[in-house]
């Protein structure tokens, strides 16, 4: 649920709940979008074409 | 035929062997499908859920995974935010255990919800007053941690990690690991606690209602503290139980005897705060409400008073003083002895939570009301087993698990297609 939709309520619950709902989401997201990108980056340098760590 | 996506330097046993396992759990799976799709078409009454239990196998089954699935969260927090680095040949293990329990639970949630589809509800339409809304959010969401700790795994097989960009997307997921093992600890304190939450805010439930401290009841805090003392054990379990069955060394036995050691005394000092609450609900709080202790306890022998004893000292006292002193903890069948012990202690902890809640009379009318889950309950409740069973079977197989199992089992003969293979002569373990 987002503040635009018609249910939400400017009170604790709503912001304690969902802000750490988006928190969560937002750490997942940027994490995974950093590893995605920084590993294409990586790959046009021609790193780990040697297969090692 | 499959010894090109082997891990280098291991030995498995042969195809015809592994699928004729593979087989036999499978018929297990399919058996739990079948009863899984009855419950979707048919509804709900295909259980033996009532008016009085509306929590009953299934959300055992559960809380049960979910608590022993903590060991993932409570290693990944000690690898990655406190630095044991000796966890790190047994975190892989830990992130697939607990991702087989974590998916399990919210396969049983699925089913238990009756329409799937539906599931998006709770996060659109969320009841912000609901100690659920908020496992719903953590389980969802910690999933997908324990998916992103999973994934560089599967990377790190022998040909996957072949192309460049998965190789690098392994290696950069294991550089952030710290980052989402950090989330994961956030969310799964959440998640486990609010499970506990939901029985101690239950004050129409006097066997479960708890005080607390502001908005927590003590059951919040003890459910997380159980969770991640008992967690570490269901890992030793398992790893030990996949050495039984593979007859080989996986892990080497000062990295058990940490854990060992580390769980023990979580399970100590949760135990001391367990008989401290125990007390304290039954000398202040039950008589508060209008009960006595031998009102949960003395209704029926099923409910008796062993069970309390059971749960604190067999699977609490007893596991925690084996696995803190080092002596009884260097002793293999000691050391399985406790973690045994471990595991039905928390297990039991969860039953309780659940099942007696529902089933101690509250009314004076009321009588101890039995519960005998139905076939099908039975059925989905074991399908998670089987399918934990089949992926730890191909995981094993397939993926570089165990870091330490080539140096514990070191191999002669490699296969002929090693050495035709341009597999990469430096390609590591797996690194956590």
């Amino acid at each position: 649920m987002f503040p635009f939709s018609f249910e939400w309520i400017w009170d604790a619950g709503h912001m304690v709940f969902h802000g750490g709902l988006w928190y969560a989401l937002n750490i997942i997201g940027i994490g995974i979008t950093y590893c995605v990108i920084k590993a294409v980056v990586d790959t046009v340098k021609g790193k780990g074409s040697h297969g090692h760590h | 035929m499959d010894s090109a996506l082997i891990p280098k330097g291991v030995k498995r046993c042969p195809m015809w062997q592994f699928l004729l396992g593979l087989g036999i759990v499978g018929a297990v799976l399919a058996w739990g499908v079948y009863a899984m799709l009855l419950c979707w078409f048919k509804g709900l009454n295909q259980t033996n859920m009532n008016d009085y239990y509306g929590f009953a196998l299934w959300i055992w089954a559960d809380l049960a995974v979910i608590a022993v699935g903590g060991g993932a969260f409570f290693s990944g927090l000690l690898k990655y935010i406190i630095g044991k680095d000796e966890l790190k040949n047994i975190i892989n293990y830990a992130v697939l255990i607990g991702f087989i329990c974590y998916s399990s639970a919210l396969l049983i949630l699925a089913i238990d919800v009756g329409q799937p589809l539906r599931s998006w509800f709770i996060f659109w339409h969320a009841n912000v007053h609901s100690m659920l809304t908020e496992v719903a959010f953590c389980l969802s969401c910690y999933f997908s941690v324990l998916t992103i700790e999973y994934i560089p795994l599967i990377l790190e097989n022998r040909q996957i990690d072949k192309v460049p960009f998965f190789h690098n997307l392994g290696h950069n997921m294991h550089e952030t690991m710290a980052v989402f093992a950090a989330t994961g600890a956030f969310l799964s304190f959440f998640h486990q606690g609010s499970l506990g939450g939901v029985a101690g805010v239950l004050f129409g439930r006097p066997f479960s209602f708890r005080e607390g401290l502001l908005i927590w009841p003590w059951t919040f805090f003890l459910f997380t503290w159980s969770a991640a003392a008992y967690g570490p054990c269901f890992t030793l379990l398992i790893t030990w139980i996949t050495e039984k069955v593979t007859r080989k060394k996986l892990v080497k036995d000062n990295v058990v005897e940490l854990l060992a050691k580390i769980s023990g005394w979580m399970i100590f000092t949760y135990t001391i705060a367990k008989i401290c609450d125990t007390t304290r609900w039954a000398n202040i709080t039950a008589p508060g409400l209008g009960q006595t202790l031998a009102d949960f306890y003395t209704g029926t022998a099923f409910y008796g008073y062993w069970i309390l004893f059971a749960e604190v000292v067999l699977g609490g006292l007893v596991p925690a003083i084996i696995l803190i002193s080092a002596p009884l903890r260097k002793n293999p069948v000691w050391r399985v002895t406790a973690i045994i012990l471990a595991v039905l202690g928390v297990s039991l902890n969860r039953w309780v939570m659940v099942l007696q809640v529902m089933a101690a009379p509250v009314m004076t009318f009321d009588q101890w009301i039995l519960y005998y889950p139905s076939w099908q309950e039975v059925a989905t409740t074991i399908l998670p087993v089987a399918y934990g069973i089949i992926l730890i079977m191909i995981s094993y197989r397939y993926l570089p698990i165990f870091p330490q199992e080539a140096e514990l089992n070191p191999i002669d003969d490699e296969p002929e297609v090693e050495a035709v293979a341009d597999a990469p002569a430096d390609l590591e373990p797996a690194k956590a």
